[in-house]
């Protein structure tokens, strides 16, 4: 057999040469092969690139964690990379940059076409954002239930679930938030709608009331969970299915039982006034109280911290992306499926739940039917922009989060373009973040990735 | 509850079905064909715009029917091209199609009438017709004023389809790329190409269905107006088991329960003398389908290679 090394190409014929003799790259079998190596190295002789591979043995429950980031969907044999970290980087970054100037590319035509410039247009949508403080502070307030969503179907992904019901979780979440919000608190004197069973102070009330928007939204989540491990049924149907049994569900609630009388807004009384989360304009000199970034800011951050802490150095973690990557290995290896299902769609509806928490305590202080500007679904393309990793997530939430302040002044001062340009941005962003084989060909022509499939 | 039973409520259902039966056969060809088609809200969107749109224009709402076709079709092949030649992953292509077009006909109603959001109206001669314009020497009746043509034509769709699907080669090489794509490979059928055919096929329908809701059922098109159809016909299509007449009924049943809810606004009463909450009958088609996919009511089973990419063996 003929095996060849990955970096040089150089080909050995010679049986017992298992590394190239140029580099000490492993050598390949220059026919692809479907399954992985068997010959196991010793880890002294392991090129340190090679812990790059998902290695799934059966001892792998007692594997000490730091082990790296895992290819979505990969199932696909393990291969060699033959880079350091820093270009593995760099193509992170790569492939999402590219998706969004391409899609910014084609809503220019679309914007060219319908008679305005392209140029003053993306000016206003992306410009907008960087204003002190009204600019920043909205952006940032903007992005909170984004990080919250693209956290929430990144964890899901990468267990290889796709949570598309991260909409109907949040708004489960932000109603429990509410209830517990007005009828565990004080309410003013005037409101006479609602009568608590408890006055709860402020310390207690407000982590009463994150708790319940938690726990509502990985109930929510955890349904398509169990019913996917239990029955096998699909959880994008089922999510999908809930999403509208949620909406449903809570407007009869907000109709019929927790509505002011004669209000023709469909929202709830509002929560009681300790339940209120504070505005960071009080920390923060120079940012006005109006605007309405909130405490769940600081909380969005801490679960990018947690999310990166739980799937990377800990042993569910491990398990979590273990399933995602091969589920048949992983469950060879001891790890039960089911559990991991359910548990990742519970974990994925918590933290959609936390939406609720920027939107009803921080923000509008009760449950308004319908508040949620698809932040279910734009949250899929914050996790696919964010190569469904925490820090990508953050940074794709804020590039999102930046659009849709830009979109208001698009609104405004552009001739024929509205602000839904924004959507139509963020739909282009999601098919060429799906499609992103599409500029693989290109670039390899350039040369710039030769031989390395990415 | 006699209030309830009455012939408004048949027509009203058909009305309602209409344009679930189309998507829900379009998303039949596609998911067939072994690509999940969760676009069928995009689609929708994108027909009921391009017809509402050319309608106005060119007065004739067989032009506008015509390019709601073309533009699902079109919008489809995008569909097709990002899922089969790039592999892309279909549920998420879809999600972003379905953004899309919740932004995208906004954006262009604002540019060409000036209205972020909606079509101008579009006078009643120029809608599309119910039977009795097709057929005027025949009296007056009720099913013949209340019935649109594309009600006809969609119930011609499903049986159409259930012949093409189970009786002609065609339809067979669908279900054979869509069940088990090596073996029809080796049997000599170009599996790609048939998914190509399942996934713009069911664009165009779905393009049809579209067309119905703005310039049939209303006279304009307004934001995201196709309101979730797209979805139902998707928990339409499983809950018929991926089968043109079953899905036609699940459709109609699912119409039934869109057109009990806006008949018994107000009318019903519980005997308390509550009025029935209409969200409870908005959510059957919704738990039904969890209901059935979970296996409690018969098995659903879907093709069995939906939603993977055919890799041909080297």
């Amino acid at each position: 057999m003929i095996k060849k090394c990955p970096v040089c190409e150089r080909t050995y014929s010679d049986e017992s040469i298992s590394f190239c003799l140029a580099d000490g790259a492993l050598l390949s079998a220059p026919e692809k092969t479907d399954a992985a190596p068997t010959a196991v190295l010793p880890s002294s002789l392991r090129p340190t690139e090679q812990s790059k591979q998902p290695a799934l043995t059966p001892t792998m429950t007692s594997l000490t964690p730091p082990e790296p980031v895992l290819p979505v969907g990969a199932d696909k044999p393990p291969r060699l990379p033959r880079t350091n970290p820093l270009v593995n980087l760099g193509r992170e970054i790569l492939f999402p940059l590219i998706a969004v100037i391409a899609a910014f590319i084609v809503g220019g035509v679309v914007i060219l076409i319908i008679g305005d410039s392209p140029i003053q247009t993306y000016k206003l949508l992306i410009g907008s954002a960087f204003s002190w403080p009204d600019g920043i502070g909205y952006t940032l307030f903007n992005a909170t239930p984004l990080i919250f969503t693209g956290l929430a179907v990144a964890v899901a992904f990468r267990c290889g679930l796709l949570n598309i019901g991260a909409e109907g979780q949040l708004y489960v979440a932000a109603f429990a938030a509410a209830w517990v919000g007005f009828k565990f608190g004080a309410q003013d004197p005037g409101n006479n709608v609602i009568t608590p069973f408890f006055h709860l102070p402020a310390i207690v009330l407000v982590p009463l009331c994150c708790i319940a928007a938690i726990a509502a939204g990985a109930i929510w989540g955890g349904i398509p969970g169990l019913l996917k491990a239990k029955f096998g049924s699909h959880e994008v149907i089922n999510t999908i299915m809930l999403n509208f049994i949620a909406v449903a569900l809570l407007s009869y609630f907000t109709q019929y039982h927790y509505k002011v009388p004669g209000d023709p807004i469909m929202q709830t009384t509002p929560i009681s006034p300790s339940a209120d989360l504070t505005h960071l304009g009080k920390f923060i000199p120079g940012l006005p109280a109006r605007i309405p970034l909130n405490l769940a800011f600081l909380l969005a951050i801490l679960a990018c911290v947690l999310v990166y802490v739980f799937l990377w150095k800990t042993k569910w973690g491990y398990e979590m992306r273990a399933t995602g990557a091969n589920p048949s290995a992983a469950e060879y290896g001891g790890v039960s499926i089911r559990k991991q299902i359910i548990l990742a769609m519970a974990i994925s509806g918590g933290l959609a739940g936390m939406v609720g928490i920027n939107e009803v305590l921080g923000y509008r202080h009760r449950y308004y039917d319908g508040f949620s500007a698809n932040y279910g679904f734009v949250g899929i393309a914050v996790a696919l922009l964010g190569r469904n990793h925490p820090v990508g997530v953050f940074l794709a939430a804020i590039l999102f989060a930046i659009l849709l302040r830009g979109g208001i002044f698009v609104d405004a001062f552009t001739m024929h373009v509205s602000k839904d340009i924004v959507d139509m941005l963020q739909g282009i962003v999601i098919v060429f973040v799906a499609a992103e084989a599409m500029f693989r060909g290109p670039l390899k022509q350039f040369g710039l990735f030769k031989k390395a499939k990415i | 509850m006699r209030q309830i039973l009455t012939f408004s409520l048949l027509f009203s259902t058909i009305r309602l079905s209409t344009p679930l039966v189309l998507a829900a056969i379009g998303g039949l060809y596609s998911e067939r064909s072994g690509v999940i088609n969760i676009a069928l809200e995009g689609l929708l969107l994108a027909g009921a715009f391009t017809a509402a749109s050319v309608t106005y224009y060119a007065h004739s709402p067989w032009v506008g029917l015509g390019w709601a076709i073309v533009a699902g079709a079109a919008v489809a092949a995008i569909i097709a091209v990002a899922c089969i030649r790039f592999k892309a992953d279909q549920v998420v292509t879809g999600t972003g199609i379905n953004i899309l077009f919740i932004g995208l006909p906004a954006v262009l109603s604002g540019a060409l009438f000036l209205s972020s959001g909606s079509t101008p109206q579009i006078p009643k001669e120029n809608l599309l017709p119910d039977l009795a314009h097709l057929l005027p020497f025949l009296p007056s009746w009720r099913i013949l004023t209340d019935v649109s043509i594309i009600s006809v034509l969609a119930l011609v769709v499903v049986f159409v389809t259930r012949y093409v699907l189970y009786h002609t080669p065609f339809g067979l090489r669908l279900r054979a790329v869509g069940e088990n794509p090596e073996a029809a490979d080796a049997a000599g059928v170009a599996v790609n190409r048939m998914r190509y055919v399942g996934v713009i096929m069911s664009g165009a329908l779905a393009g049809i269905g579209g067309a119905y809701l703005s310039i049939g059922q209303s006279s304009l098109f307004t934001r995201n107006m196709a309101a979730g159809r797209g979805f139902i016909a998707l928990a339409a299509l499983i809950f018929g088991k991926w089968r043109p007449v079953q899905t036609m009924l699940a459709c109609l049943l699912f119409g039934l329960a869109d057109a009990l809810t806006i008949q018994m606004q107000g009318v019903a009463k519980l005997p308390s003398g509550e009025d029935i909450p209409v969200q409870f009958i908005q959510m059957i088609p919704y738990v039904v389908t969890i209901i059935v996919l979970a296996g409690f009511i018969g098995q659903s089973r879907a093709p069995k290679a939906l939603g993977t990419p055919y890799q041909k063996e080297r």
